[in-house]
């Protein structure tokens, strides 16, 4: 594949909660993206970046940075106000996704993209087994055989590290750490060339959280999935990210090299950010 | 193959009231294949944030590095798009820290097998070449399977250069590679650099071992108040020492 060519574009991405006044339309700077008159909202501000194939894209910041928004957006939980996403493997990167119909939409999330959420239970069906989880996915995607989605969720979950005898199990009795496999192994069901990540170590004790980080990465490098990966923790974008952007109030301010956003950080915000790394 | 042009590194520190610190300025030398150039000077003098800027961990704030790439085509490293510098970091530009951060979990030979699968070996092939760079940088075979999390710093560092150099990078950078090794390891270490040396790659390294810099280097420059100054080998050997090395 074209390495120079994003498989994800976004351009000036927003995502407002309120109608916004005079004051905040003009100051994009505005603290915390809250508007001091209006109280409108700027979650998420003017994004632009491009996802290249085969890449880790971190995004880091502190809480109520956007970050989360802008994937939710991406995956259309959460409905932009403006700006356009491009995916190249759909209508060759003619189509606005952000504007996509439903059916359209559906089409995205079961085929190009997948995502996974640092709450399992936005991404599972808790009272459903895990197998039944992954297969669901398959369904979704217009696979009809029965036979066949039971041999590829046994597959998907075993390459996850769920032993087979679980797998009639429902998630609601696995620990943290097996619903995050879970779930990965669902997000990843279909083969997505786009998978988005939210804090999905967040809470987890140091050891499981490795295994998690291990597994991403190990189906990163086999599968070549491009990723968006979500953490306020930077040892976590250290060891996954290729690129990282930096978020405050909405907006990026910083972008870069992993190495050189955590060793030589420009903007005055990342400088105190990487200064809190342990 | 590289050549550097009146480069600049200077640091704004926001949260230290803007306080501006000059790295280095004004540094310029080149680099031909084949060729291993020093670089030395008191610690703090700025040797390590030129590597990091030739290697892009570092943003320059001035001048050009130029580098010729494998398909001939110029490239000024001080301002190309970061996916750039990933291409040729995954295919052509190694770098070896002092500090070697270790995957958690992963084995010594996984790490030197995937460094190479990641970049579209058979994993077979390898595997193989794995444990030759293992053996070469003399790591216990017992300790090919175990994470190197559990290693000694000198076990680390070796298994960190092998796993630069396993991949035959053109452009090598070399942060202090022989610093805290042994008279043995260091040999080991010293041998490796010579063959990629023998290969064709152009290498640019920090170093404060005498032994290291006499054995490998073929230019000698000294960081002195923020700038490169080329060091003499006849004043600093004395004759005899080039004609020793000469033959």
């Amino acid at each position: 594949m074209d390495n120079r060519t994003p498989v994800l574009e976004g351009n000036h991405i927003t995502v407002r909660f309120g109608e916004g006044c005079d004051y905040c339309r003009s100051h994009p700077e505005i603290e915390r993206g809250r508007c001091p008159k209006c109280h409108t909202i700027w979650a998420v501000r003017d994004v632009s970046f491009q996802l290249f194939p085969g890449e880790i894209l971190g995004i880091v910041g502190e809480s109520g940075s956007g970050k989360s928004t802008l994937l939710r957006a991406l995956y259309f939980d959460r409905p932009a106000t403006s700006g356009e996403a491009h995916i190249s493997l759909y209508h060759q990167g003619k189509t606005n996704i952000l504007q996509a119909s439903s059916q359209q939409k559906r089409y995205l999330r079961n085929h190009l993209m997948g995502m996974v959420y640092q709450n399992p239970m936005l991404g599972l069906r808790m009272g459903l087994s895990s197998g039944a989880n992954v297969a669901e996915k398959l369904i979704a995607a217009g696979n009809r055989n029965a036979g066949e989605m039971i041999g590829r969720s046994q597959q998907l979950l075993r390459h996850v590290e769920i032993p087979v005898e679980r797998m009639k199990e429902a998630p609601a009795v696995f620990s943290g750490g097996m619903q995050q496999r879970v779930q990965i192994s669902k997000a990843t069901a279909n083969n997505p060339p786009i998978l988005f990540l939210d804090e999905v170590t967040t809470g987890l004790d140091l050891s499981v959280q490795a295994k998690v980080l291990d597994l991403i990465r190990s189906i990163q490098k086999e599968l070549g999935i491009a990723m968006m990966v979500v953490s306020h923790d930077l040892a976590v974008i250290r060891m996954m990210a290729d690129r990282t952007m930096v978020m405050l109030g909405g907006r990026v301010v910083e972008e870069g090299l992993t190495d050189q956003i955590l060793e030589d950080p420009i903007h005055e915000y990342t400088q105190t950010l990487v200064s809190s790394l342990l | 193959m590289l050549k550097i042009e009146h480069l600049s590194k200077e640091f704004v520190m926001h949260i230290r009231n803007n306080a501006q610190i000059q790295g280095f300025e004004d540094i310029s030398f080149s680099v031909e294949p084949g060729k291993l150039i020093a670089i030395t000077g008191p610690s703090g003098s700025g040797k390590s944030s030129l590597l990091k800027c030739i290697y892009r961990t570092y943003t320059p704030t001035g001048g050009r590095v130029l580098y010729r790439d494998a398909q001939g085509e110029q490239i000024d490293l001080a301002s190309a798009e970061p996916w750039e510098i990933i291409r040729l970091r995954n295919r052509e530009i190694g770098y070896v820290s002092q500090f070697f951060s270790v995957i958690p979990r992963v084995s010594a030979l996984d790490i030197l097998t995937s460094t190479q699968t990641g970049r579209g070996a058979d994993r077979k092939q390898a595997r193989r070449k794995a444990q030759r760079y293992l053996e070469a940088v003399g790591i216990a075979p017992q300790l090919w399977d175990m994470y190197p999390a559990t290693f000694s710093g000198g076990e680390k560092q070796r298994l960190n250069i092998a796993n630069a150099l396993i991949t035959k990078p053109r452009l090598l950078l070399l942060d202090e590679p022989t610093a805290s090794l042994d008279a043995r390891s260091k040999q080991w270490v010293m041998d490796l650099i010579l063959e990629l040396k023998k290969e064709g790659a152009a290498m640019v390294g920090v170093f404060h071992d005498e032994i290291a810099i006499r054995t490998l280097a073929d230019q000698r420059f000294e960081m002195k108040e923020k700038r490169l100054v080329p060091v003499d080998y006849a004043a600093h050997y004395g004759e005899e020492f080039l004609d020793e090395t000469a033959n």
